[in-house]
C-alpha cells in the first residue's frame, strides 16, 4: 500500500488491469441464487454506480467484493487478487448500510481504534494521529469528535462509518448507499469528496437506489433481480436508450428485459 | 497475530466500559454485596460459609465475565463492526486477545475486591495463600470470557444470549461441589460433574482454603480451568467467520 508513494507521480502501471473483474459470478444464499452470473469490470480511479431497487443484490455484490459474503463461485479479482485475499483487507475500504461504529465510544475513540488496526504499533502512532484528523475533515466532524457516536444523528453516524473506511487511504472504495438520509448539502459535499478521491486515483464503487446519482458517476451497473441490466457511462447510456435521465434509461432497459422474457 | 492489535482492542473493549460506569459497578460492587449478604444467612454456622464463600470466589468471576462477554460480542456481530473488523487486517486471535485481556483486567479488579472483603472484612478462614485464590478466581474469568464467546454465535438476540446463562452455568453449578460434596452424587452426575470446568475451580478453591502449602490437586485444578478456558477461546474463534451468508 505505502509502495504506491514510491513511484514517481505519471508513471503508468502496466498492464493497467480494472479494479474489479468479475466472470460468471453467482452467489447463492439459503434457497436464493441472489447474483446470477454477473460479469462486469470496475475501472480504476473511476466512480462506478451500482444501481437497481433495494433487494435487487446490490449489498451482496459489494460484499462479495469485500471477501465477506460466503458461497461465491465464479471468478472475482480485486486489485489483482482474488477477492477476499488477505492482503486485500488492508486495501479496500467497506462501508456497509450498518453503522459499524461502536455507539458507546466517541467519534475520535471510534477512529483511533479502527487506525490502530489498520496501522498499529506505537512507532506509528504519530501517522494515525495525522490519519485520523484528515479523514474528520474529509467527513467534515471535527466539530462532533469528540461526541459519543451514539448521541450523533444518522446523518452524522454514517459520516462516521465512511470516516472509519478513508483511513489509511484505501485503493479500492466499497460504499453500500453512503448518502441515505443525508440533506442536499452534505450530499453534494460528500460527491465532491468522492470525486477529489478518484482524482487521486482511489477507485469507487458506490451503490444507490436514488439514480440522480447515477449522474455523478463515470460508469454505471444497472442491477434488476440479481442481473446486470447495462455496464455502461451514463452518457451512453442515455445515447443508447435515446432517454434524457439515467431514471428513464433504466426504465427503458427493465421494460425492454421483460419483453424479451415473455416472448 | 500482532500484539499491537491485540492491546488496541483491549484498549478499546475497557474504553467503552469506561463510557458505562454502572455497568462497572454492578460487575464490582454484586459480588461483594453477595458475600456479605451470604456471611449474614450463615451467621449462625461460620465454617458454612467458609466453604461456600470460598466456592462462590471462584464462582462469581465466572459468571459476570459469561454475561457480560456474551452481550458485548453479540453487540459486535449485530451492529456490523464484527463484519468490518474481519474485512479489515485483525486476526481472530486479536479479537477475542483482546476481550480476554480486557475483561481479564476486569476481573482481577473485581476478584481484588471480593478475596480481600472476604478474607478481612467477613472473616473467611482461609488457610492457603490469598494469591492462589486469585488465581483461580482470574483463570474462572478467563474461562466465563471463553464461553460468553462461545455462546454468543448461538444466539440471534440479546433475550437469547440472556437465556444461554442459566443454560450453560447452571447445570455447572449445581453439580459442581457447590450444594454438596461431588462424590456423593448419584454416578451419572458424578462422571458428568467430572467434566464440567467449574467442577475444577471450585475444588481448586476449597484446596486453598484447607491447605497452607500448594497441593498437587490444586496444580491439576488450575491446568485443567486454564486448558478448558484455551479450548473453549479456541472454539469461540472458530466460531467468527470472515465469510458469512
Amino acid at each position: 500500500m505505502m509502495n504506491k508513494a514510491a513511484e514517481a507521480p505519471g508513471t503508468v502501471r502496466a498492464p493497467a488491469t480494472p479494479a474489479v473483474h468479475a466472470a460468471g459470478l453467482t452467489v447463492v444464499r439459503g434457497p436464493r441464487t441472489v447474483l446470477r452470473d454477473l460479469d462486469f469490470s470496475v475501472p480504476r480511479g473511476q466512480i462506478t454506480g451500482l444501481l437497481g431497487p433495494s433487494g435487487c443484490g446490490k449489498s451482496t455484490l459489494m460484499r462479495s467484493v469485500v471477501g465477506t459474503q460466503a458461497k461465491v463461485t465464479g471468478t472475482l479479482t480485486v486489485l489483482d487478487r482474488p477477492a477476499g485475499h488477505p492482503t486485500l483487507r488492508a486495501r479496500v475500504g467497506y462501508v456497509t448500510q450498518d453503522p459499524s461504529v461502536y455507539l458507546d465510544l466517541t467519534v475520535r475513540q471510534n477512529l483511533d481504534y479502527f487506525a490502530a488496526v489498520l496501522l498499529p504499533g506505537r512507532a506509528a502512532a504519530d501517522r494515525r494521529r495525522a490519519d485520523v484528523e484528515r479523514v474528520l475533515t474529509e467527513v467534515d466532524l471535527t466539530s462532533h469528535a469528540d461526541a459519543l457516536a451514539g448521541n450523533l444523528s444518522g446523518g452524522q453516524l454514517s459520516r462516521v462509518s465512511l470516516a472509519v473506511a478513508l483511513l489509511g487511504a484505501p485503493e479500492l472504495l466499497v460504499l453500500d448507499e453512503p448518502t441515505v438520509g443525508l440533506d442536499p448539502v452534505l450530499r453534494r459535499d460528500l460527491w465532491d469528496l468522492f470525486h477529489s478521491l478518484a482524482g487521486h486515483g482511489t477507485t469507487l464503487l458506490i451503490s444507490s437506489h436514488v439514480m440522480d446519482e447515477a449522474e455523478r458517476c463515470h460508469r454505471l451497473l444497472l442491477m434488476r433481480e440479481g442481473r446486470l441490466l447495462a455496464d455502461d457511462s451514463p452518457d451512453a447510456l442515455r445515447a443508447r436508450t435515446g432517454t434524457d435521465t439515467v431514471e428513464a434509461a433504466f426504465l427503458h432497459l427493465v421494460d425492454t428485459a421483460n419483453a424479451t422474457r415473455t416472448n | 497475530m500482532n500484539l499491537s492489535r491485540t492491546t488496541a482492542t483491549a484498549g478499546r473493549v475497557l474504553r467503552q466500559l469506561l463510557h458505562d460506569p454502572r455497568t462497572i459497578a454492578l460487575m464490582l460492587l454484586v459480588p461483594c454485596v453477595m458475600l456479605v449478604l451470604l456471611r449474614y444467612v450463615f451467621d449462625a454456622n461460620p465454617a458454612t460459609f467458609n466453604s461456600i464463600g470460598a466456592s462462590l470466589l471462584g464462582i462469581f468471576p465466572l459468571i459476570t465475565m459469561f454475561l457480560v462477554t456474551s452481550i458485548a460480542t453479540l453487540r459486535e456481530r449485530t451492529t456490523g463492526t464484527l463484519e468490518r473488523l474481519l474485512a479489515m487486517p485483525l486476526a481472530k486471535g486479536d479479537l477475542i486477545g483482546g476481550y480476554a485481556l480486557a475483561f481479564g483486567a476486569v476481573a482481577v479488579l473485581q476478584s481484588l475486591l471480593a478475596t480481600g472483603l472476604a478474607l478481612w472484612g467477613l472473616d473467611l478462614n482461609v488457610i492457603g495463600s490469598a494469591w492462589l485464590l486469585l488465581l483461580v478466581a482470574l483463570l474462572d474469568a478467563l474461562l466465563g470470557t471463553a464461553l460468553g464467546l462461545f455462546v454468543s454465535a448461538f444466539a440471534a438476540s440479546e433475550f437469547q444470549a440472556v437465556q444461554f446463562m442459566p443454560a450453560v452455568i447452571f447445570p455447572q453449578l449445581l453439580l459442581c461441589g457447590l450444594f454438596t460434596a461431588r462424590d456423593t452424587m448419584q454416578p451419572v452426575l458424578r462422571a458428568i460433574s467430572d467434566v464440567l470446568p467449574m467442577s475444577y475451580a471450585v475444588d481448586g478453591m476449597n484446596q486453598v482454603l484447607r491447605h497452607t502449602d500448594l497441593t498437587a490437586t490444586y496444580v491439576r485444578d488450575v491446568l485443567i480451568v486454564a486448558g478448558c478456558a484455551v479450548l473453549v477461546l479456541a472454539l469461540g474463534a472458530a466460531t467468527l467467520r470472515r465469510r458469512t451468508a
